[in-house]
C-alpha cells in the first residue's frame, strides 16, 4: 500500500487491516483501466447505448427572461437511465467489477438513487447485489426500494446509528470486510478511502467534458459560472472537472443549508463554519462533528445531501479557493424546484434544486452577456412521495388515503 | 523498527512464565454506564483476566460488529465523553495491577491532537493502543508519539495479510500482535480448525512479538484450542453479550468458566 490519494491535507485511506489488500487490488485495477484507452472507449459506448449520453444542455428561456441578467443553461444529467448522474459512476464501476472478475456488488444508498442505479447495473451485468439503506430511508423511499427489489437486489434496512446514509456506508464496509474475495463495493460518491474519490470523479468527469464542449459549440464561449449541488460531491466533481483549467470560469458548489446558518440543522460542511477536519469512514475531510470527534446529526429536505462529510477533493478546492461554496435552505430549495417545474417544465430533484436556487439568486446580478451553467444532476418525478410532502399537496394526500383504504379493503377480503 | 521493548511486552512475557495462555477482555467505556464498567473490570480482574482493552466509544466504529457497535452507540447516547473515558481509565490503572490498553478509532486521537492523546495515555498508565482504522502508513505521527513514550502500538494480522506485510506490520508494532481469526467484523462465529492453526503458525513466523487471537473466541473450548499456539486469547463481544443477557453480575462467573 502506498501513501497516496491526498489532496493537500485531505483524503488518504484510513482502512481496517483486513481491507488493505482489497484496496491495493482495486487501485491497481483502476490504474490499469485508466491507462487502457479501450476501457474508456468501452465505457463511452456503454453510456451512449444504455444511458442516453451525451446528455444535452438546455437553455432556460423563460427564467432567463423573468430573472434578467445572465442566460441560464442546464446540463441534463436527469436524462440518464435511472434519472440521475449516479449512472455514470455505477456503470463505470460495473465494468471495473467485470475486469476484476468479481461476481457480487454491494452499495450504500441514502435517498435510493444510487441503490437503484447499482441494482440496475447488477441486473444488466448479472451480478448478485445487496444494497444497504438506513431503516429510516427505507421507510421514506419505498418506491426506490420497490424498484431495487424488482431488479433482484436484496435491500438491507440498517437499524444502527442514525439509520441514514452514513450508517449504510458503515454497514456496507462491514459486509465488504467479510466478502471481499468475490464482492466489489460500489461506493456512490467521491468520498471514502483512496482510490474512491479519484475514481468516482473520473467516471463523473464525462459530465464536464461534454458540457464544456457543448457550451463552446452552442454559445461560442465558456460560461462565467458553473453551479452544482454538493452532498458527497460526485456530480459537482463531475461537472467541475471539465473547467478546472479555465481560470475565467467560477465554480460554485451548493450545499444543504437545511433550516439555515446557526440552526444546527443542516448539512453545510464548507459553506457554514460548523464543520471541522476529522477522519471517519476511511478518509480525512471536513465533518460535522463535536469537539470529541463524534459525528453529529445532519438535516436536509433532500436525503441525498444529508451527509456528515464531503469529498476530500472538494475540501481541498475549498481551501485553495478554486470552488466557492454556498448553502441553500430547505425553503429556498422547494421554491426553486416549483419555479423550475412551473416555468420551464423541467423537474429537478430536491438535491439538484439546491444548485438552481443559488443560480436564480445570482443570475439577476450578472450581465446579459454572460452565461451560467447549472448541473441538473437528477430528476424528481421518481421521488414523487418526498416531493409531494415537501410541497404539501392536499390532493396527493387524498389520493394516498383512498389508495390505502382500497388496499386495506383488499387485504381484509383476502 | 522499534529500539526498546515496551513495558507491555515485558508484562506479557512475565505473566506467560506463570500461565500457558493469557486472557484479554474488552469493554466499551460508558456502557452500560461508567459505574457498571468499574464493577465489571473489578470482577474480571478478580476472576483472573490478565489484560484489558478499554474502548473509547466512537460514533462510526466501522470495524466492529453488531454487539460492540450498539455498545458504542448506547454509551454515546448516555453522554459518554473522551474526558470521562480518560478519567475512568486513570482510576482503573491505579486500582488494578494488570496492563490496560485503549482501543478506539483514529478520529478520537485526531480531534484531541495525537501527541496530546498519547502523552496523556502515558501519564494515566495506559500501556498500549489498538487503532483499527489507522494503518502504519497513515500513522507516522502516532507511531512517533507512542515510541517516544515507550507505549505499545498494537497492529493487526488478518487471514488476508500477505507475509511481507506481516513483517512490516510487526516492525511498526509493540506489545503484541493482534491476529484476527477470520474475515469480517467482531462478534461473529469462528471455526477453530486446522486452517486457523496453519494461519497462526504463519503469523508466528513473521513476528517476534507475543501473539493474541481475537474475533469469535467465546468459550473454554476455544481457549483450549488456542493454548500452546498463541500467548493471549481475546474475548471481546461475548462478555458484553453475557452482560446484556444476564446482567453485570453474570460477567464474573462467565470469565471463571473461561480460565478454569
Amino acid at each position: 500500500m502506498k501513501n497516496s490519494g491526498y489532496y493537500s491535507q485531505f483524503g488518504g485511506a484510513f482502512i481496517p487491516e483486513i481491507l488493505v489488500q482489497t484496496f491495493d487490488e482495486l487501485e491497481s485495477a483502476y490504474l490499469a483501466a485508466r491507462d487502457d484507452d479501450s476501457f474508456w472507449a468501452e465505457y463511452l459506448e456503454l453510456m451512449s447505448t444504455y444511458s442516453c449520453r451525451a446528455t444535452p444542455i438546455s437553455r432556460l428561456d423563460n427564467l432567463t427572461k423573468e430573472l434578467g441578467g445572465a442566460t441560464i443553461y442546464v446540463k441534463r444529467e436527469d436524462l440518464n437511465h435511472t434519472g440521475a448522474h449516479k449512472a455514470n459512476n455505477v456503470m463505470g464501476q460495473g465494468l471495473l467489477t467485470k475486469r476484476m472478475g468479481k461476481k457480487r456488488v454491494i452499495a450504500e444508498t441514502g435517498a435510493g438513487q444510487h441503490g437503484v442505479a447499482t441494482a440496475t447495473m447488477a441486473a444488466k451485468f448479472g451480478f448478485d447485489c445487496t444494497i444497504y439503506m438506513g431503516a429510516l430511508d427505507v421507510e421514506r423511499q419505498r418506491p426506490n426500494v420497490f424498484w431495487m427489489e424488482q431488479m433482484g437486489a436484496e435491500v438491507v434496512a440498517v437499524k444502527e446509528g442514525s439509520q441514514t446514509l452514513k450508517d449504510a456506508i458503515n454497514e456496507a464496509f462491514r459486509d465488504w470486510v467479510t466478502n471481499m474475495d468475490d464482492t466489489h463495493y460500489v461506493l456512490g460518491t467521491a468520498c471514502g478511502p483512496h482510490p474512491f474519490p479519484e475514481m468516482v470523479s473520473w467516471f463523473q468527469s464525462i459530465i464536464g467534458t461534454e458540457a464544456r464542449a457543448q457550451m463552446l459549440e452552442t454559445t461560442g464561449k465558456l460560461p462565467s459560472r458553473v453551479y452544482a449541488c454538493v452532498g458527497g460531491g460526485s456530480n459537482a466533481m463531475g461537472i467541475f472537472s471539465g473547467f478546472l483549467d479555465d481560470k475565467e470560469v467560477e465554480l460554485v458548489g451548493v450545499e444543504a443549508g437545511g433550516r439555515g446558518r446557526g440552526s444546527g440543522q443542516h448539512a453545510a460542511r464548507l459553506a457554514y463554519d460548523d464543520a471541522t477536519i476529522g477522519v471517519a469512514q476511511g478518509y480525512k475531510t471536513f465533518f460535522l462533528q463535536n469537539t470529541d470527534g463524534q459525528m453529529q446529526e445532519t438535516h436536509s429536505v433532500s436525503a441525498g445531501l444529508d451527509y456528515v462529510g464531503v469529498s476530500p477533493i472538494l475540501s481541498h478546492f475549498h481551501e485553495t479557493g478554486q470552488v466557492r461554496f454556498e448553502a441553500a435552505t430547505d425553503d429556498a430549495v422547494v421554491a426553486a424546484m416549483q419555479r423550475t417545474v412551473r416555468r420551464e417544465g423541467l423537474i429537478p430533484a430536491l438535491e439538484t434544486s439546491h444548485a438552481f436556487a443559488q443560480a436564480y439568486l445570482e443570475a439577476p446580478n450578472m450581465s446579459p452577456d454572460e452565461n451560467i451553467l447549472v448541473n441538473m444532476s437528477g430528476r424528481a418525478d421518481k421521488d414523487i412521495f418526498t416531493v409531494a410532502d415537501a410541497v404539501h399537496d392536499p390532493k396527493w394526500k387524498e389520493f394516498i388515503i383512498s389508495k390505502a383504504d382500497a388496499y386495506r379493503q383488499e387485504m381484509n377480503n383476502a | 523498527m522499534r529500539e526498546q521493548t515496551t513495558t507491555l511486552e515485558q508484562s506479557i512475557r512475565a505473566a506467560r512464565e506463570k500461565k500457558d495462555i493469557l486472557l484479554m477482555t474488552h469493554i466499551v467505556l460508558g456502557y452500560p454506564s461508567f459505574d457498571d464498567c468499574a464493577r465489571m473490570v473489578e470482577d474480571m480482574v478478580n476472576a483472573g483476566v490478565d489484560l484489558m482493552e478499554l474502548q473509547i466509544p466512537f460514533s462510526e466504529p466501522m470495524a466492529d460488529g453488531p454487539v460492540i457497535l450498539r455498545a458504542n452507540a448506547e454509551a454515546l447516547k448516555a453522554g459518554a465523553t473522551v474526558e470521562q473515558s480518560f478519567e475512568m481509565a486513570e482510576k482503573l490503572t491505579r486500582e488494578f495491577d494488570i496492563p490496560f490498553l485503549f482501543m478506539t478509532y483514529y478520529n478520537i486521537l485526531f480531534c484531541q491532537g495525537v501527541d496530546t492523546f498519547v502523552d496523556r495515555c502515558k501519564s494515566i498508565g495506559i500501556q498500549g493502543c489498538i487503532i483499527p482504522d489507522l494503518p502504519p502508513i497513515e500513522g507516522q505521527e502516532y507511531l512517533d508519539a507512542m515510541n517516544r513514550n515507550n507505549l505499545a502500538p498494537v497492529h493487526i494480522f488478518t487471514p488476508n495479510t500477505p507475509e511481507p506485510r506481516m513483517r512490516f506490520l510487526s516492525d511498526s508494532s509493540g506489545g503484541f500482535i493482534y491476529t484476527v481469526a477470520r474475515k469480517g467484523v467482531t462478534g461473529k462465529d469462528t471455526a477453530f480448525s486446522d486452517d486457523l492453526e496453519n494461519y497462526l503458525v504463519k503469523c508466528k513466523s513473521h513476528t517476534d512479538l507475543p501473539l493474541a487471537v481475537g474475533f469469535g473466541v467465546k468459550s473454554a473450548e476455544d481457549i483450549n484450542f488456542l493454548r500452546g499456539k498463541v500467548d493471549i486469547a481475546v474475548v471481546g463481544s461475548e462478555t458484553i453479550r453475557v452482560m446484556e443477557q444476564d446482567g453485570v453480575d453474570a460477567v464474573k462467573p462467565f470469565i471463571e468458566t473461561l480460565v478454569a
